[in-house]
């Protein structure tokens, strides 16, 4: 069924067809409308599940460890402060193996204040075990978390689906929504093997010793090795039922460009636009839009690249003193696999500054004149 | 080794014995607790020495499912699994929290009035050591005024009182506070078979003698509870709906200094300040003696 609705509104449309048995989530702008709706659809009973209205985003998180224990399906939402507040316990998350999914809608992180769009915040968490998701569409967004779920139960790692706080989360798009019935069929409910259960009773991430830890460090690590595969069954399964086709990396006008763009989240959905534009205008440019942060898709990258592109990274992030995230992980990764490009880094549309066709079109002039740093940071639209 | 965990993921209850100090009077009433809660029990339990002491991976004593949190998430996390259950159909088992003093007056103290005022289904239950013992003894806002801990050194006491963390979950107006000791026991089964049968958030302060931190003899334990007690100190008592209060242990009166002078943590307290301890004990014993009298008028 078509409906025109907001990208946070998808979300919780995807909550109420994955059949989440509980919830708990805090307001913070832009995620509020999501707590909202889910509000609404549980107390009105169109979805059974139980909304536990917590104190604090850390609250939420330790709700969810606590229902997730007992082998129940969860979901939270936040943004920015509520996700750095909910920091120790996403490490929590992982390292317990509880597949939670939470949707994060990017906003930057204050000081000074700001409730606008930029990555900082999920990219900064990308230490803590979880697998991160990018979406630049609503109808993504809708599709991702139904895919977060069965990709996090199957390989007992969380899953954060993020989306531009503003840009996506409050733009309406006409989506399709699915029937509950072939969602059924898409994603079974959760079966728990290891739960609090007083018939077997077992005891839960207990204190270890230097002799044992990294072997559960080691699992984690090891099934963030398999995930690449176990998300593309996942998008080939996705696909078979809902016909939609999803996959780590999508490349658009890549296989001859001389420029190569990479981007994620709406930012990419810009430079899709503009290179459109260009290329009517016979300029080689093309689009890798990254879909994951973490695993990061480093083959789906290496399957694009060409010794004749140039390559630029737009970052909508920065880790002060690094640059932006895509880029540094995408220099080392590549670096890693035996690659030498070059990668020049593009940050830009910090706080919620439009990145526009126009900024495009100039990285691209200053790619081809070669008037951008190689190997610093390129600052897009900074008022110096 | 695969990526998934093995079933050796969560530790086995092989019931080996706890590693918690000779006199430690948290194990005392956990099994205590425990033993009249029953079978049917989730425990949550945030870091502290109740968790550290229930063993080390792979090993448990608890008899029951026990799912470690971290410090400030035992209220919510507690919640959270009592909503896993509602939802699977297991209304029946009861969802216990087992945090120290730290983890209830200080970290976790936003999130346990958060689960108060919502009236959660759970038994909230606070070991109080009146420190952080598991860090090696530091104050927490449970450790009372002229106490020394390494964070309130011989130089400079605590000097403020402790909270009166009973006063502020009766004030959320759940069903059932209980303060109860481990020198009592009766009373203590009493009041958690009291406790299991009300519905929503039962909050229980539980007086908990810890040697090393306290400075104290493992032997007189239960002494010192037993005089906490008795000197008025730790009066045992239990309040209905936030209102209604009943003593229920008529004590002697045994002075406070009897109490304080088994406990090389008070050794530093002047003679002013431990008058003036007996007086402020003698004021709230007389506050809550009111509140005991009225509630029997009220009846
Ligand atoms: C966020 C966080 N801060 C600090 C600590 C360190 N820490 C662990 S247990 C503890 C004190 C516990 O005190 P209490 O709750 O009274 O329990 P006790 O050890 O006295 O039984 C502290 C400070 C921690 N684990 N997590
Ligand atoms: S330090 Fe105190 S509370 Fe901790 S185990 Fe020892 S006696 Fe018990
Ligand atoms: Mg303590």
């Amino acid at each position: 069924m078509n409906r025109v609705m907001s990208g946070n509104e998808a979300v919780s449309q995807a909550v109420k067809l994955s059949r989440v048995q509980v919830i708990s989530a805090y307001p913070i702008t832009p995620q509020t409308s999501i707590s909202e709706k889910l509000s609404e659809i549980c107390g009105s009973g169109e979805m059974d599940a139980k909304f536990v209205k917590v104190e604090s985003e850390h609250s939420a998180m330790a709700t969810l460890i606590g229902a997730s224990s007992t082998g129940v399906r969860t979901f939270t939402a936040t943004s920015s402060q509520g996700l750095a507040l909910m920091q120790e316990l996403l490490f929590w998350v992982s390292g317990a193996r509880l597949p939670v999914v939470m949707v994060n809608v990017n906003r930057a992180m204050a000081a000074p204040w700001t409730i606008w769009c930029d990555q900082t915040d999920s990219v900064s968490q990308r230490d803590t075990g979880w697998l991160q998701f990018y979406c630049w569409s609503n109808q993504e967004i809708l599709d991702s978390v139904i895919c977060a779920f069965k990709i996090a139960e199957e390989l007992l790692i969380p899953c954060m689906v993020c989306h531009d706080g503003f840009f996506i989360s409050h733009t309406h798009e006409v989506i399709d929504i699915p029937e509950q019935e072939q969602v059924d069929t898409f994603l079974s409910p959760r079966k728990a093997e290891y739960k609090l259960d007083t018939s077997d009773p077992r005891t839960f991430s207990g204190g270890t010793m230097p002799n044992m830890f990294m072997e559960f460090r080691y699992k984690v690590q090891a099934a963030f090795e398999r995930a690449q595969g176990v998300i593309d069954q996942t998008y080939k399964q996705f696909a078979q039922t809902f016909g939609r086709d999803y996959r780590a990396v999508e490349a658009y006008y890549a296989d001859d460009a001389e420029i190569l763009l990479i981007a994620s989240g709406s930012a990419a959905s810009t430079v899709y636009h503009t290179v459109r534009q260009m290329r009517e205008s016979g300029r080689k440019v093309g689009l890798l839009r990254l879909r994951q942060l973490r695993p990061l898709p480093v083959e789906g990258v290496l399957n694009h690249l060409t010794n004749e592109a140039t390559i630029a990274v737009i970052d909508r992030n920065l880790s002060p003193g690094t640059g932006g995230v895509f880029t540094q992980e995408l220099r080392a990764a590549l670096h890693r696999n035996g690659e030498d490009c070059c990668i020049h880094e593009f940050v830009a549309g910090l706080g919620g500054r439009d990145i526009t066709a126009a900024d495009i079109e100039k990285i691209c002039d200053d790619l081809d004149n070669k008037t951008a740093d190689p190997a610093g940071i390129n600052w897009v639209g900074l008022n110096r | 080794m695969s990526d998934t965990p093995d079933y050796d993921f969560c530790a086995s209850h092989d019931f080996y014995g706890h590693t918690a100090c000779p006199g430690c009077g948290e194990k005392i009433l956990y099994r205590h607790v425990l033993d009249v809660l029953g079978p049917e029990t989730v425990v949550v339990a945030p870091a502290g020495c109740a968790a550290v002491t229930d063993g080390v991976f792979p090993h448990s004593l608890s008899p029951v499912p026990y799912l470690h949190v971290a410090f400030g998430a035992t209220a919510s996390a507690a919640a959270g699994v009592r909503a896993g259950l509602d939802m699977s159909g297991r209304e029946n088992v009861t969802v216990m929290a087992w945090a120290g003093d730290g983890a209830t007056f200080d970290i976790g103290m936003g999130a346990l009035s958060a689960i108060a005022e919502r009236n959660e289904n759970v038994l909230y239950v606070c070991y109080d050591n009146e420190a952080y013992m598991n860090t090696g003894m530091q104050r927490s806002s449970a450790t009372p005024r002229g106490c020394w801990t390494t964070t309130t050194p011989a130089s400079r006491l605590k000097s403020e009182p402790k909270k009166d963390i009973d006063a502020i979950m009766a004030a959320h107006r759940i069903p059932y506070v209980a303060t109860a000791s481990p020198a009592f026991l009766d009373d203590l089964k009493a009041k958690v078979e009291r406790a299991k049968a009300i519905r929503g958030l039962r909050f229980m302060h539980l007086f908990s003698p810890c040697p090393p931190g306290w400075k104290s003899d493992p032997a007189d334990s239960i002494t010192i509870a037993r005089l906490a007690v008795e000197s008025n100190v730790f009066p045992l008592y239990e309040v209905y709906e936030g209102e209604r209060l009943r003593l229920t242990y008529q004590s002697s009166s045994v002075a406070v200094s009897d109490y304080l002078k088994l406990q090389g943590r008070f050794k530093y307290m002047s003679e002013q300040e431990a008058e003036d301890m007996q007086s402020a004990v003698e004021r709230s014993y007389a506050a809550l003696k009111l509140r005991h009298e009225k509630s029997k008028v009220c009846l």
